[in-house]
């Protein structure tokens, strides 16, 4: 089933995938009367690495957690058509917080997914330690997450969403919490892995520098309410190296999306308050 | 992560002055509270020398060693049985807390329907309960047990309860998205979540089912039949038999003292790898 994919060329903007999932007029009304999101429009291809760019309170973690299943739309629907994603065992989520469970070790955490699923220990263990070696954190397995820098629980926290090899990974400003430095690491690992696996993501973050290094496609969202402003294009290949980041390819790119955040701040209707 | 060798590193006049404080707290802690108890003792028996007060007033504490000793045969046996109460009613409480908090979680309606019985059973005095528990109960150990049950469940279950409620919400997600059961969620997220506040329960229920026994004995041992160091204590008073009152007093003080370092200990075992109540405090 994987055979066709491994042959196709690395997604870009231009290369269209399958159709995985459009949400259609996707509105989300709280029943404290915000309106976090309103007539969403989105359609996300088999092989996208797709970002939702936008200030606070514009809805793309609503958005992300509408996809995950985590809560139902007021209005539209989600349009999974045919593929088996809908199923949530081929969803993969990744919190802003690493959420891993403070008691167990590494091995535990990662293996928790497959447990759940009736999977035991033993026959865990080859596809838990090979999870771990692919975010570099082989002989770790033993240490708790108290012992373990904020980056390397966030390696965990990938480990296992990725380890019951979903289609889609959802993540939720996985790496705003932390430093520079670690946080390019981890975005040039997930790249790496992204490539490797050909799995779809759907990636929530409020840097312009992020998404444009990591995304095929970036979806600049406005607040109040919360929907899709405009959508931009990544045309740069992959594969992305650390070269890239000082690239004019690059910085042009940024600037451009950044001038569309701009705009999407501006376009933001009533009293401008700041996010928390 | 790298172990710092202390001894190769000349240390500023700071950082020296911290280490020898550091270490000076750490002998005081011991020695501090053993000395004043060792001046208390001693004032004691002061005391009783100066004032020449009688010994069935109040003992001076070498006589009271001395009953501990020759009375020996007599408190240990009774101790026992006030042991064998408290121990059976912190088992019962540890799994009527934790049984009634697990319900209560399964179902928001369950714990609003009931949880106020708890707290009625809580803050009404065992003292005034127990004459109730006299008519309807027969057996002399249950009468005891339940005195016991009533005084020490209370902290487990509200504990528990809080711990088990106390989860993470992007954990409880978590759970969901991978399609988790509802056992499983308590067998691997809610119960081992609840383990510090359970545990912070238990230390409260250990010294609570000791004086709940206590005072279970006390009360029937009014009416006759028991043989626990309570009715000793009401023996000794009765015979102006200080000494005795005294040794009694301190052989429970003892073994509340030993289950609360007991309980501790087992909570900072189980804690000791990841709570930060159990951590060593780095910097």
């Amino acid at each position: 089933m994987m055979q066709e994919k491994v042959a196709q060329a690395p997604a870009s903007a231009s290369g269209k995938g399958p159709m995985l999932l459009a949400l259609r007029g996707v509105g989300k009304v709280f029943s404290n009367g915000v309106t976090a999101l309103s007539g969403v429009d989105l359609t996300i291809r088999e092989g996208d690495f797709l970002s939702l760019l936008g200030p606070s309170g514009c809805g793309k973690s609503t958005a992300l957690r509408l996809i995950a299943g985590l809560a139902t739309p007021t209005s539209g629907l989600l349009d999974w058509r045919g593929s088996r994603a809908a199923d949530r065992s081929d969803i993969g989520f990744v919190f802003q917080e690493p959420t891993l469970l403070p008691w167990a070790d590494v091995f535990d955490n990662v293996w928790l997914p497959l447990r759940l699923k009736g999977v035991s220990r033993a026959k865990a263990a080859p596809i838990v330690m090979e999870m771990l070696a692919r975010v570099h954190l082989t002989g770790f397995e033993k240490a708790v997450p108290r012992e373990l820098s904020g980056g390397m629980k966030m390696r965990v926290s990938i480990a296992r969403a990725m380890v019951t090899k979903p289609r889609v990974l959802l993540m939720d400003e996985p790496f705003a919490a932390l430093d520079e430095i670690t946080r390019f690491k981890l975005n040039n690992d997930l790249l790496e892995l992204w490539q490797d696996e050909r799995f779809t993501v759907v990636f929530v973050t409020h840097s312009v520098f992020e998404s444009v290094f990591l995304s095929n496609r970036v979806v600049v969202m406005a607040a109040r309410p919360g929907r899709v402003f405009k959508e931009l294009a990544i045309d740069a290949s992959y594969p992305r190296k650390e070269a890239f980041r000082t690239s004019p390819a690059y910085a042009a790119l940024c600037r451009q999306a950044s001038d569309v955040l701009i705009g999407a701040i501006n376009s933001t209707a009533g009293p401008h308050h700041d996010g928390h | 992560m790298t172990a710092i060798d202390h001894t190769a590193v000349t240390l500023d006049p700071e950082e020296a002055r911290r280490v020898r404080q550091e270490r000076l707290e750490r002998i005081g802690r011991w020695l501090l509270p053993l000395a004043i108890m060792v001046l208390a003792i001693w004032l004691w028996d002061r005391i009783c020398v100066w004032n020449d007060i009688p010994k069935y007033i109040l003992p001076r504490p070498g006589v009271v060693l001395q009953t501990l000793f020759d009375d020996a045969g007599l408190l240990f046996s009774s101790l026992l049985v006030t042991l064998r109460i408290t121990f059976l009613s912190l088992l019962l409480a540890v799994i009527g807390g934790v049984g009634l908090a697990v319900l209560f979680t399964q179902s928001k309606w369950v714990e609003m329907s009931f949880f106020p019985f708890a707290i009625v059973l809580q803050v009404t005095p065992i003292v005034a309960i127990f004459p109730l528990i006299n008519i309807y109960v027969d057996n002399q150990t249950t009468k005891l047990l339940l005195c016991a049950w009533i005084v020490a469940f209370f902290p487990i279950l509200s504990n528990t309860t809080l711990g088990l409620n106390s989860v993470d919400r992007n954990l409880r997600d978590m759970f969901r998205l991978n399609g988790a059961t509802r056992w499983q969620q308590l067998r691997y997220l809610r119960l081992p979540a609840a383990m510090p506040y359970f545990l912070g329960g238990l230390k409260i229920a250990g010294g609570l089912s000791l004086i709940g026994a206590v005072v279970a004995e006390f009360v029937a041992g009014a009416t006759g039949q028991s043989s626990g160091l309570a009715s000793r204590i009401i023996e000794a008073g009765y015979r102006l038999n200080a000494p005795r009152l005294f040794a009694a007093l301190i052989l429970i003080s003892f073994t509340g003292i030993l289950i609360f370092l007991v309980l501790s200990l087992i909570s900072h075992l189980i804690l000791r790898r990841w709570h930060e109540s159990a951590l060593k405090q780095e910097r």
